[in-house]
């Protein structure tokens, strides 16, 4: 019995060390890292990003160049250290050359300070979305076909002052780099067409009570801008509609999407007629949009319509495994001419044309939405319009959109 | 803090003992740990080996004061952050908030010396409880530091913490190459385990584990109860501390999410892991679970890795309460018995000097 148990024992350490060498067995295969949040708060959300990468995968019929397309995954919990821990896991242990990832702002940020100490490992982003991932002081192998959270907002800062009227918007939104990049970009167009923010509220990702948050909006303000994510999102609706908050909303990228739509409670009527922004629209009737809508949900448990962490990650993943076709598979010079073809790549994706800037971030196409309720009785985004061509300084010259400043809690302000 | 218990004979024995039963376990172990970079990759060698004696460390400090002084903390981590951010405030960081540049051998011991005293703090609010409500009282410390840090901007420059923190280029090394990280990891666990080994055979070590059996009679006899326990926090404060900076050196970087909640359980499941009755406990456990954070994901995927990690955990636990050490008690040989846990027949020899498990 005690040789046996120790036995056991034994076995179970040794499978715990060799586990790592199975991932290396297979060698003709090409190696792309996928990292995500598989755990913690976003767990949901980087299931979901996982789905668009693996249709992306599905699409090509998992296979580039020949060569047979092996997926492996990386976990974080959405904070930068275990992204970066992730990160390296997969770079120096798994040894991939190629790695599509992580999801939320500050872990862009980290990732790509990670990239610089690896110079022959290329990153393309996954749905990260903070400014300065690319903008300021960027790493050669970061590329980001995604665009970034103050691209998602382009049209909306001139379609709340113009078509709804709203001159003082008070914005509340969660305290990180993602939201203060959103802030940035519906400020930008809003205040240029002269619009005012007297008041600005920042509150910590998973904040349940939100009186006092709701205590400061001024009672002379137009509207609201909210700039939140799933159970923040529904939290703060909720409470403000039992506050009996009268101030139409407009909303942040992800905050009126389909976890927040779907829930229960009495915020409907609060919420129909929310405009928003961002790279993706529920009701897009584009064919190219509903036919990649289609492949994706015959990916496992996806969602009714692919939500933008999907299609972030579909889109990178499907710049990087058409730029490895380009190229035969060959990243045996340390991925230079797999980065050349990268920087180079134009092509188009379901929701029109991407290419790349000098910074290696995207130019894209964004969608300004409103909510409204459809035949059913369920919440969408209805498409208003499409804003073409978006690019990272938002249509400023580069040199004054730099002398605006890093986004932040004070940055931009027009009281 | 007078010698009562041991005559000069008695210490002597225990002395030669000591020697012989540091023998073969202890330098088999050392002489593993110091070939170990010729067989371990570069990611083994740092993201397994030197981040494993990091929160081996760490998880040390919380050893020395659970299972010597009684007083489980859940604050250990932001011990070890607070040393972790006045190295990014005095030291460089490009986040572009402080970064005062200072060099290495002045922050160093600087941020050292901040760490132990808030461990002392902490430990002076926590010392006037017991039992559960310390635990509740130091996790209550670690909460409010993990949110403060995060709102406070002016300081500890909020959700994103600070990035770009790089360990020094001192006597023609990078510390931060894996081979260097490796060694210094090693020499300051091995400084801190021994001593700790050290420090429980002292006359303090003796008294604190005396105070942790019986509070009331120490007191009684004249020691002053308090006093030796603050004094406790602040050594533990000390390792975990130089775990805080080796920590930031290793990640790189400092954010509220290297404080929180998760990672302070992290370090109280690598002790328990391990075994809270000899100061080796803790970095085994911190092997084995680094090895099942890093790899679990590899044996069942993304889905389920987690639940992979608590069912492993769950199951060392459940077969053994004392952890990996336990174990060992359990399935070692019979011979050599003594060479690992040198104190396991002291109670019979001198009556205060082990558990009384």
């Amino acid at each position: 019995m005690n040789i046996n148990r120790r036995t056991l024992l034994a076995l179970a350490l040794a499978t715990g060390m060799s586990a790592p060498a199975f991932a290396v067995a297979q060698a003709e295969s090409i190696k792309i890292g996928l990292l995500a949040t598989f755990e913690g708060a976003f767990t949901v959300l980087g299931e979901d990003s996982e789905r668009g990468a693996l249709t992306a995968v599905d699409e090509f019929g998992g296979k580039v160049a020949g060569n047979d397309i092996e997926i492996v995954k990386g976990s974080s919990d959405a904070s930068p250290d275990s992204a970066v821990r992730a990160a390296r896991k997969l770079v120096e242990q798994d040894g991939v050359k190629v790695l599509i990832g992580p999801l939320s702002g500050d872990e862009g940020i980290a990732v790509k300070d990670y990239a610089k100490t690896q110079p022959d490992v290329t990153f393309l982003n996954g749905s990260s979305a903070a400014q300065d991932t690319t903008l300021r002081d960027p790493a050669e192998n970061f590329f980001r076909f995604s665009t970034d959270g103050a691209q998602w907002m382009a049209g909306l800062g001139d379609y709340a002052f113009n078509e709804k009227g709203y001159q003082k918007v008070a914005t509340v939104a969660e305290d990180y780099s993602f939201p203060y990049t959103q802030v940035f970009g519906f400020m930008a167009e809003f205040c240029k067409a002269g619009g005012t923010v007297p008041s600005k509220s920042w509150v910590p990702i998973g904040n349940k009570d939100y009186s006092s948050v709701i205590a400061a909006i001024p009672d002379d303000v137009d509207a609201i801008y909210v700039a939140l994510g799933g159970a923040d999102a529904v939290n703060f609706l909720s409470q403000y509609n039992d506050a009996g908050g009268q101030a139409p909303l407009i909303g942040g990228s992800i905050t009126v999407d389909q976890t927040v739509l779907t829930a229960k409670g009495r915020m409907r009527d609060v919420l129909i007629g929310t405009p928003a922004a961002g790279p993706t629209a529920d009701t897009n009737d584009a064919e190219a949009w509903t036919e990649f809508s289609a492949a994706y949900k015959k990916q496992d448990g996806a969602f009714p319509s692919p939500s933008l962490f999907a299609h972030a990650y579909y889109i990178n993943m499907k710049a990087a495994l058409l730029a490895l076709d380009e190229v035969g598979g060959d990243l045996s010079d340390g991925g230079k001419k797999f980065r050349e073809a990268l920087s180079n790549l134009e092509f188009e994706t379901p929701t029109g044309k991407v290419s790349l800037d000098e910074n290696r971030n995207a130019i894209a196409d964004m969608f300004l939405t409103e909510v409204s309720e459809a035949d059913d009785g369920t919440l969408v985004n209805k498409l208003i319009k499409v804003t073409p061509q978006v690019n990272q300084t938002l249509g400023i010259p580069k040199d004054e959109f730099l002398a605006l400043g890093a986004v932040s809690r004070e940055n931009p302000s027009c009281p | 803090m007078t010698d009562v218990t041991l005559d000069p004979a008695v210490r002597r024995r225990q002395s030669r003992n000591w020697l012989e039963k540091a023998g073969i376990g202890h330098i088999l172990l050392a002489f593993f740990l110091l070939i170990y970079p010729a067989m371990a990759s570069d990611f083994f060698l740092t993201q397994i080996g030197g981040y494993s004696l990091v929160l081996g460390m760490i998880a040390l400090s919380l050893m020395l004061l659970a299972g010597y002084g009684g007083m489980v903390s859940l604050a250990q981590i932001t011990v070890a952050g607070a040393a972790g951010y006045v190295v990014a405030i005095f030291g460089e960081n490009n986040s572009g908030v402080y970064g005062f540049g200072w060099p290495w051998w002045i922050y160093g011991p600087l941020a050292i010396m901040i760490a132990s005293l808030m461990s002392a703090v902490i430990g002076w609010i926590a010392v006037r409880t017991e039992g559960i409500y310390t635990i509740m009282i130091t996790l209550a410390v670690a909460t409010a530091c993990f949110y403060f840090a995060q709102q406070n901007y002016a300081l500890f420059n909020g959700f994103p913490g600070y990035n770009g923190l790089r360990a020094p280029d001192a006597f023609g090394l990078n510390w931060r190459d894996p081979v260097p990280f490796y060694y210094l990891c090693l020499a300051n666990a091995v400084v801190a385990y021994v001593a700790v080994l050290y420090g429980a055979r002292s006359t303090f070590g003796l008294t604190l584990q005396a105070v942790r059996d019986n509070q009331r009679r120490m007191r009684a006899i004249g020691f002053n109860v308090t006093a030796h326990k603050v004094f406790a926090w602040w050594l533990a404060g000390l390792i975990a501390g130089a775990a805080g900076i080796l920590l930031v050196w290793f990640n790189g970087r400092i954010s509220p999410g290297t404080i929180a909640v998760g990672p302070s359980i992290n370090i109280l499941v690598i002790a328990i892991i391990g075994g809270l009755r000899h100061p080796i406990g803790p970095f085994l456990g911190a092997v084995i679970v680094v090895l099942m954070q890093t790899f679990a994901i590899d044996i069942v995927g993304a889905e389920r890795f987690n639940t992979l990690i608590g069912l492993v955990f769950l199951v060392i636990v459940f077969i053994s309460p004392d952890g990996i050490l336990g174990l060992w008690e359990r399935f070692k040989p019979q011979e050599g018995r003594d060479s690992w846990r040198s104190f396991k027949k002291a109670p019979n020899t001198d009556g205060n000097q082990g558990r009384n498990a």
